[in-house]
């Protein structure tokens, strides 16, 4: 941990708004730049600063999940989504869509297999990086002290 | 600015290939870090360029009309900056890890897994068959 | 009998499940496929004696023409019955055997492929069928020899059975394409009647010599004789099934389907009259030298595969009735010896004669069984070896110019049979007991002796009433390599003639030789004739194999130093020769005429790009280096963004960033960059990598001079937002056209990333022993904890890991690191 008071204070700052743009950034990238590479990618940078701001293991305890369950769980969204197309007779991996039609909007929220995928997505690219940088946190001695 | 794109990348290979043939792991390390940059601006020079125009298909439109930056390298580009990320991490525990064993990051060191010596074919005895 | 051939394989597959219900009853239940399959050919039987061959295809491979076709004529009843036949009995004892073996389901089912294959292979009629099964008897022969495979000579034996077999059956392959070149069909049974037109054809004598290199491997002719011995270090059901009654006359059995097509030439007589003679000469006195019951076994084997040989060579009818008379003859006594070896063996613990004898009061069922076997194999009348015995000598002495010498060496070698018969199936059981035995000697179990007794019986049955067979099943098999119908009369006794005052001589001597056989095995010439003729090839064979396998390695060494910067700059010089020298000599390169537009933003970010790089190169510190690396990474970005690619501009700056804290985090725990190098691989390594960076700008210049073509892009542009939902391409590209391949994608991060928790999870790990030794490690293996927390040795069990070949061993005590070091393998 960086024991820096201007950091600490940032970082609780930050990344709930790293977090949020995330979201932001899957959510969208369907339609405009972004995707569940970059979404991951940028939520995977908040708790990496987090966990030098604070230290490991209280990364750790704000992400409440383990990255290893990270990984497992987007690969079974992404194959999950996969199978979904399976099932209704498409074949696999083939995006379905459902058009829900919002009140005080001229076009219905189109909701498609591949957000579970993209999602799937970015869970991974979280479990992955999260599981590289807090494992050499963890091993690495020095530098970050808990 | 292909011409001169195709140029950096080139330059980009040849800076990471000298490095890649450094005896300091380090900068093995580094060579790899180059060649992803190298790899990714080479495709996207090939797609050829753009200028400004992302692919995304305008609000209310069904298709672009008029140039657009073509999608199919950034597509390839964008999976392999993330795995080049992996690589690197991978490569650098790799490099830490032998480090912490063997206390040295000179790559013609590591032959544990081709020793020098030759391997001795010749181990059968004579007996009579079982 | 396609069905036949399948239900071997099936039970094959279904062998070990059978294991597992009944460990004892196993055998029993298995044996009754190959039993199956008997009855069906005893069928069969009649309606091939009587209406002649049947034929039978299934469509295959249509696409290459390649129908799977069986053909049951006299010869291949024959063998399909012996196939078959003494399979069900080496099923039913090999269950006995193996009893208390762990992998009884193992051996059945290398056992029951193995006839499977060799059943198919008798019985095929397209060449390409056959030579599959011939492979097929190789490399299961080769799991069966190699059987007990944690002892090297067994895995050596297999090896060699595996190399000889294998390299003859390509031999054979090469001749049957010949062959097929020749006659233009893959049916045996439409080349049988063109051999006219394969003799006459200048390829003949290639045909013939690959067809007899694959015969004589196969078979262990001289001088390929040295395999067969070897290959006892096998189970002895294998010894008895493959080694005697199958597997080796295979190559008998391709010879005799080959005659009508090859043979009546005098190239085809005096090749296999001369090979197959001398083997048999050799063979049959190299047995005396032995003491090994298993290994005289062996010998006498080849030695009736030279006769066979020799007699299809002198080719007459007599000598095709002898042949095949002898077939049968052999696969009948030569099972049950084996058999009666193995029962010896399991039951006293031992096989050598010297140590040998008095058995024949503990186990009287095996030695009325094998001493029946034995007096067949030594032709005393009135068993049906005596027959046997008759027939050749008659054939010998009708057999043309050389029937004097064929006779004299048949004498001789029989003599040395009649012996070797006495040695194994008499002097065990009489005289006093010798030594202790490991086990107290007992009579072997149902399973055991109902083999040898079945075997010996009939060998008895046949001799007192040949018309058992000589009509029916032998007279249509002699047919089937005649090709033409022939009386094949059998009968015990046929008056004083030549051929009895010859088989007297024969037991005068054989009698000899077993009273004087331990003078005989101590006298300075047996030793060196055994030396010279038994052990030669064979070593020669293994020394030749060692130096094959040393200068391979010798070549791979020059290339393969060990040190992948080598490997590295031999991969990047090969670039640039092959590469370079296509550009050259190849393409047609056009040089892009024209800059196009550039911005100086642009051109500086490229240039910013460069520079980065350069100095990546040139820092001597490494945080220079990383400084450097970023600045180039966050300029590439800016260039994507530039150039149309917001997405990619972003994934470059989100990775940039975390790469950045990585390299801080762990090179700060790494030595600087400082190793000095010299200047001369310094500025080798700079020319070759300017060569490949050249290379690659060129490969790029030339793409650029062709237009691009975009149709892909296009259609994906066209389709995203009206099939696909999406208005931006990238993503839509990503998560719905090429999904599968984002899929493969993240399944790679996610081992990158379990990789990298693995290796820094591991907690000891254990350099081999000849890492040690250049390696400035302590003695104490470096240890990482797990967790962050410290943790006694052993307590904790962590991931495990290869990372350069090093061992990683989570959870040992440390103290017995000095006690196990040689439980790896490091090359």
């Amino acid at each position: 941990m960086i024991r820096s008071l201007i950091l600490q204070i940032a970082t609780r700052l930050l990344v709930p708004i790293l977090l949020l743009f995330s979201i932001f950034m899957l959510l969208r990238g369907h339609n405009l730049p972004g995707g569940g590479f970059v979404g991951g990618l940028v939520a995977a940078s908040a708790f990496v600063l987090y966990s030098l701001a604070v230290g490991v293991d209280g990364a750790r305890r704000v992400l409440r999940l383990a990255p290893r369950t990270l990984l497992g769980t987007g690969l079974a969204c992404s194959v999950g989504a996969g199978i979904l197309s399976l099932a209704t007779g498409a074949s696999f991996l083939q995006s379905l869509w459902v058009k829900v039609p919002l009140p005080g909007l001229s076009d219905p929220l189109k909701l498609g297999s591949t957000l579970i995928f993209d999602i799937g997505v970015m869970f991974v690219v979280v479990g992955t990086v999260l599981l590289m940088v807090f494992s050499v946190e963890d091993r690495v001695p020095g530098l970050i002290d808990d | 600015m292909e011409l001169i794109l195709a140029v950096v990348s080139g330059t980009l290979f040849a800076a990471s290939f000298y490095l890649l043939l450094r005896r300091n792991l380090l900068r093995f390390v580094i060579g790899i870090i180059i060649l992803g940059n190298a790899v990714n601006l080479l495709i996207f020079t090939m797609g050829r360029l753009t200028r400004e125009v992302p692919p995304v298909i305008p609000y209310g439109q069904k298709v672009i009309e008029g140039a657009y930056a073509n999608p199919l390298p950034q597509a390839l580009i964008l999976t392999a900056i993330v795995i080049s990320f992996g690589l690197l991490a991978f490569t650098l525990v790799l490099v830490y890890r032998n480090y912490t064993v063997s206390r040295t990051i000179d790559a013609d060191r590591l032959t544990a897994s081709e020793p020098e010596q030759d391997v001795d074919l010749h181990t059968q005895k004579k007996r009579l068959p079982a | 009998m396609l069905l036949a051939v399948l239900s071997v394989f099936a039970a094959a597959a279904v062998a070990p499940l059978v294991v597992r219900l009944s460990r004892k009853a196993a055998g029993w239940i298995l044996a009754t496929v190959p039993l199956g399959a008997f009855v069906f050919f005893i069928r069969q039987a009649g309606h091939v004696t009587h209406d002649g061959p049947l034929r039978e295809s299934t469509p295959w491979f249509p696409a290459y023409d390649l129908p799977l076709t069986f053909y049951l004529d006299g010869l291949s009843l024959l063998f399909a019955l012996l196939v078959t036949g003494i399979g069900t009995l080496i099923v039913v004892y090999a269950g006995g055997y193996l009893k208390h073996s762990d992998e009884l389901g193992r051996f059945y089912v290398q056992l029951l492929s193995f006839m499977g294959a060799m059943l198919g292979l008798v019985l095929a009629d397209n060449a390409i069928v056959f030579f599959i099964f011939f492979e097929l008897t190789s490399l299961t022969s080769y799991l069966l020899i190699g059987f007990y495979h944690n002892e090297e000579d067994s895995r050596q034996a297999a090896r060699k059975a595996l190399v000889v077999t294998g390299a003859g059956g390509l031999a054979l392959m090469a001749g049957l394409i010949l062959l097929y070149q020749v006659t233009g069909t893959w049916e045996f049974s439409e080349m049988l009647a063109m051999g006219d037109t394969v003799v006459q054809s200048p390829l003949y004598v290639g045909i013939f010599i690959l067809v007899c290199a694959g015969a004589f491997t196969k078979s262990a002719q001289f001088p390929f004789h040295f395999w067969l011995p070897a290959a006892m270090a096998g189970p002895t059901p294998v010894s008895a099934y493959l080694h005697s009654a199958t597997m080796v006359k295979a190559g008998v059995f391709i010879l005799a389907r080959m005659h009508p097509v090859l043979g009546g030439t005098e190239l085809w007589t005096t090749t296999l009259v001369a090979f197959g003679g001398f083997t048999m000469l050799m063979t049959a006195w190299l047995a005396l030298r032995y003491t090994d019951l298993k290994q005289i076994l062996a010998y006498t084997t080849t030695m009736v595969l030279g006769l066979l040989t020799m007699l299809l060579g002198v080719g007459t009818e007599e000598a095709i009735a002898a042949m095949v008379t002898f077939t049968l003859v052999h696969a009948l006594y030569k099972g049950a010896l084996f058999m009666l070896a193995g029962n010896i063996d399991h039951e006293t613990g031992t096989r050598d004669l010297k140590e040998l004898g008095g058995l024949r009061s503990a186990m009287p069922i095996t030695m009325i069984g094998g001493l029946a076997a034995a007096l067949s194999m030594s032709g005393i009348p009135p068993f049906f070896g005596f027959i046997g015995k008759e027939i050749t000598y008659e054939a010998a002495l009708h057999a043309g110019g050389w029937s004097t010498l064929i006779l004299g060496a048949s004498v001789l070698a029989n003599a040395a049979l009649v012996a070797s018969g006495l040695l194994v199936g008499l002097k065990p059981f009489i005289g006093e007991i010798k030594g202790a035995f490991t086990r107290e000697p007992h009579e072997a179990p149902l399973s055991m002796y109902l083999g040898p007794c079945v075997l010996g019986g009939l060998g008895l049955a046949i001799g007192l009433y040949p018309a058992f067979v000589d009509h029916s099943l032998l007279q249509s098999a002699q047919a089937g390599i005649l090709q033409e119908p022939h009386e094949l009369h059998l009968a015990l006794w046929h008056g004083v003639n030549p051929a009895l005052i010859a088989s007297l001589i024969t037991f005068a001597i054989g009698f000899a030789i077993y009273y004087g056989w331990e003078r005989l095995q101590k006298s300075a010439v047996m030793g060196g004739f055994g030396r010279a003729l038994g052990d030669a090839p064979g070593d020669g064979f293994e020394r030749l194999l060692y130096e094959l396998g040393r200068s391979s390695h010798t070549i791979t060494r020059a290339f393969q130093t060990g040190q992948f910067r080598r490997y590295l700059l031999l991969i990047f010089t090969g670039t640039i020769v092959m590469v370079g020298g296509a550009l050259l000599f190849e393409a047609n390169l056009s040089w892009p005429s024209e800059l196009g537009e550039v911005r100086y933003y642009e051109a500086a970010l490229a240039g910013l790009v460069v520079l980065s790089a350069l100095a990546a190169v040139r820092a001597n510190d490494r945080f220079v280096a990383i400084l450097a690396l970023s600045i180039g990474g966050y300029s590439v970005a800016l260039l994507y963004l530039l150039f149309g690619a917001p997405d990619l501009a972003m994934t470059q700056f989100s990775v940039e960033t975390l790469t950045l804290i990585l390299l801080v985090i762990v090179l700060i725990h790494l030595p600087n960059i400082d190793g000095y190098e010299p200047i001369t691989s310094r500025v080798r390594d700079a020319v070759v990598a300017v060569g490949v960076g050249a290379i690659v700008t060129t490969v790029a210049f030339a793409a650029l001079s062709f237009p691009l073509d975009r149709s892909v892009s296009e259609f994906m542009m066209q389709n995203s937002y009206t099939e696909a939902q999406g208005s931006n391409i990238v993503n839509v590209i990503l998560v719905d056209f090429r999904g599968l391949d984002t899929m493969g994608e993240i399944i790679v991060l996610t081992m990158a990333a379990l990789g990298v928790f693995v290796l820094m999870r591991m907690r000891r790990i254990r350099l081999p022993e000849i890492l040690g030794t250049r390696l400035h490690s302590d003695d104490e293996p470096i240890r990482v904890d797990g967790d962050g927390e410290t943790v006694p040795a052993g307590a904790e069990a962590g991931g495990a890991a290869d990372q350069n070949g090093a061992e990683v061993h989570p959870d040992e005590p440390a103290g017995a690191e000095e006690a196990a070091p040689d439980d790896q393998s490091t090359s």
